[in-house]
């Protein structure tokens, strides 16, 4: 199973970014190999409008089941929620610390967005 | 003689409306017919001045791309040809988020299978009033939608016909007030001669100019001979249309919803030597 | 860390005015002005510019003049106006061109690309009363949202830095897109408006917004006594949409006096506006 995790390295002692859209990248964690992929999301930050959904489709592209992050907002959810992807929020501390939390199965996946959208 | 003068302001509160609609009632007292066209979509202000209801109502639309699903196989070039985000596609599904839509068509071309067409969506309303010789149109925003020019644009279709149209721009120097203002004749800018008044001024103005359109200001609520003012202007080459004195009965007839061309006494003729000038007769 | 907005629905209704007096009684604050199209916060404030950034948003179509055959296909489908042809040559209007990227994906030839657009700069500074950002957004530009919550952004980051308790944002007029670029995920927002029919008008629309956005919403009418049955049922009506009122502000000539000075008017002396703002400090302050 892959899972993605918003933060601002690529490595697992990174710490996470709370936001989704325009998060600094995301690392794309194989549970099962333990392989793990760094996607920057640089071109989203730079994005006049729609970096939620922007990102949420190549979080979809990674092939990822599940997101973890701070918040997000109604956009990038339906994109994630039509493309199957689980999302846990109020994700904190490191890459590691989430994923420990994750697999630890006390986590529910939410079933909205938590915070308005940024509009623009 | 058909003319189009724009009323604007850098600042809100300076005065826009009420001499935009002064300029009506001056035309509307001439016997002449007026099209009033209130632009300011997000915060449309010139019925309670005129005391009209606009009862005439129709929704303003804008286009949004609909997808066939029939035809539609997946493919993501709509997502990936709209810059603004608007459309993504997940697991071969189009999504579409009309809120962030432009309506620039580039989906409609991009998508190979010709399964996007464009379907209206209400992004607010239109509403028209009679009062006297003078048809007031105006365009409201509803809460929540993000774009104001597509539906200062539908007021503006509303011009033609008559003969002198004054339109009631929105405030501030964005893409709103290029769109409200844009083709004019004439923009008539309104300041406050204050600090604040001013520094706006000469942001709006630069805005104007970049249409290349004629300007000319009216500086409102002026003590005295507002001397400061006055050579701010000349400074920036900007031409005084008039001055309006500081007058606290105006703001208090704007205040109970009176209309103050007709009740404040002296600035119902401030207003007609002003049209005059601005019609390039001798005041 | 909280952050506190002032936005008005109507223009000229006075925020500027009584953010710039909270900047003045806040203690351990950082000022954002959200006003980019026609910001004023800095006359009161005198920001000493420390560090300004050119803001890059959206796209803007480029012609390669050596490839263009001068088809005119892409004038024939810009939506905007955003490309004309003269003498069978397509101009592009910066002012006009919203960067869709229709023209470069139909011109048959690739004369035409999209490239990042400058809309303007934004800036940290040094205030009296804390660090400012503000921006200045290009005439006629667009992304004024975003460059809202560009500023928004940096104020935040600056107040975390620097460990500052609280944000005063001066917002835009009007209740569209910049507007909502300022309210969304605030912990406060004042509502300053006026006793008159448009400043009602334009109050029950920015709660509505508010309300959208699930922005707890005061309110305050300034010049109230220019029409006090006015200023009462407006405080009626916007109590009974479910906004709370933080005091009123009475009609004062010390107002226009400061702009001048280029100071809050808090800080002129038994100005009674500066009393009245001083009073509407204490209530948010309990609620902050």
């Amino acid at each position: 199973m892959r899972i993605a995790v918003s933060t601002t390295g690529d490595t697992l002692a990174a710490a996470i970014d709370r936001r989704f859209g325009r998060t600094a990248g995301f690392l794309v964690v194989d549970l099962d190999s333990g392989a793990s992929e760094y996607i920057a999301n640089s071109q989203n930050l730079r994005a006049a409008q729609g970096a939620g959904i922007q990102a949420a489709q190549n979080v979809a592209a990674t092939g990822a089941e599940a997101v973890l992050t701070g918040h997000c907002g109604p956009k990038a959810f339906r994109v994630l929620a039509a493309a199957g992807i689980a999302v846990y929020l109020d994700a904190q501390g490191t890459v590691a610390e989430a994923l420990e939390r994750f697999r630890s199965g006390e986590w529910e996946p939410c079933e909205d967005a938590d915070v308005e959208g940024h509009w623009v | 003689m058909k003319r189009t003068f724009a009323v604007a302001s850098g600042k809100g509160g300076a005065g826009k409306t009420t001499v935009a609609v002064g300029l009506a009632l001056a035309l509307a007292d001439r016997g002449q017919s007026v099209r009033l066209l209130d632009c300011d979509v997000e915060e449309p202000n010139c019925h309670v001045q005129l005391g009209v209801s606009l009862t005439a109502t129709e929704p303003a639309t804008a286009p949004v791309p609909e997808v066939d699903t029939a035809c539609c196989d997946g493919c993501g070039a709509c997502a990936q040809a709209c810059r603004f985000h608007s459309l993504a596609v997940v697991r071969k599904q189009v999504l579409v988020f009309p809120q962030l839509c432009h309506a620039c068509g580039a989906c409609l071309y991009a998508c190979p299978q010709g399964a996007i067409r464009e379907v209206p969506r209400r992004i607010g309303l239109v509403r028209q009033a009679e009062a006297e010789s003078i048809t007031l149109v105006d365009g409201l925003l509803d809460v929540g939608e993000a774009m104001a020019s597509p539906l200062i644009r539908q007021v503006r279709q509303r011009e033609a016909g008559t003969e002198v149209t004054i339109l009631d721009g929105p405030p501030g120097t964005s893409c709103s007030l290029l769109a409200a203002t844009g083709g004019a004749d004439h923009v008539l800018l309104v300041a406050e001669a204050t600090p604040f008044g001013l520094h706006d001024l000469a942001l709006a103005s630069e805005a104007v100019r970049l249409l290349g359109l004629p300007v000319s200001v009216v500086l409102n609520r002026c003590r005295g001979t507002a001397a400061d003012a006055q050579a701010f202007l000349a400074e920036r080459d900007l031409p005084l249309a008039g001055c309006l004195p500081e007058d606290r009965r105006v703001a208090e007839c704007a205040a109970r919803g009176g209309t103050p061309y007709r009740e404040v006494p002296g600035f119902g003729a401030a207003m007609r030597d002003l049209l005059a000038r601005l019609l390039g007769e001798a005041a | 860390m909280k952050e506190l907005v002032a936005i008005s629905g109507k223009g000229g209704c006075g925020k500027t005015t009584v953010l710039a007096s909270l900047a003045a009684l806040a203690e351990s604050v950082v000022l954002a002005d959200g006003d980019v199209d026609a910001p004023d916060l800095h006359l009161l404030l005198r920001p000493e510019i420390q560090q300004r950034t050119p803001f890059v948003a959206g796209f803007r179509a480029a012609l390669d003049a050596s490839r263009c055959t001068g088809c005119g296909r892409c004038a024939e489908l810009c939506r905007f106006e955003g490309i004309r042809m003269a003498d069978s040559r397509p101009v592009i209007s910066e002012l006009h061109c919203e960067g869709c990227g229709l023209c470069v994906d139909q011109c048959p030839v690739q004369a035409l690309s999209l490239a990042d657009a400058t809309c303007g700069e934004w800036y940290c500074s040094a205030t009296a009363y804390g660090p400012m950002v503000h921006a200045r957004l290009q005439p006629g530009r667009p992304n004024s949202g975003k460059l809202v919550s560009l500023v928004r952004k940096e104020a935040r980051e600056l107040a975390e830095r620097e460990g500052k308790e609280l944000i005063l944002v001066d917002g835009p007029p009007g209740i569209g897109c910049p507007v909502i670029a300022t309210v969304g995920g605030a912990d406060l927002a004042l509502v300053v408006t006026e006793p008159s029919p448009s400043g009602q008008h334009d109050l029950r629309r920015a709660l509505e917004l508010l309300r959208h956005f699930r922005v707890p919403a005061w309110f305050s009418v300034n010049r109230a006594d220019l029409y006090p049955e006015g200023a009462a049922g407006i405080r009626a009506e916007a109590e009974s949409l479910g906004a709370r009122w933080a005091g009123d502000i009475r009609y004062d000539s010390a107002v226009t006096a400061s702009q001048y000075e280029g100071r809050p008017v808090v800080l002129c002396p038994d100005s009674p506006a500066g009393n009245d703002i001083r009073a509407i400090w204490h209530t948010l302050q309990k609620e902050l």
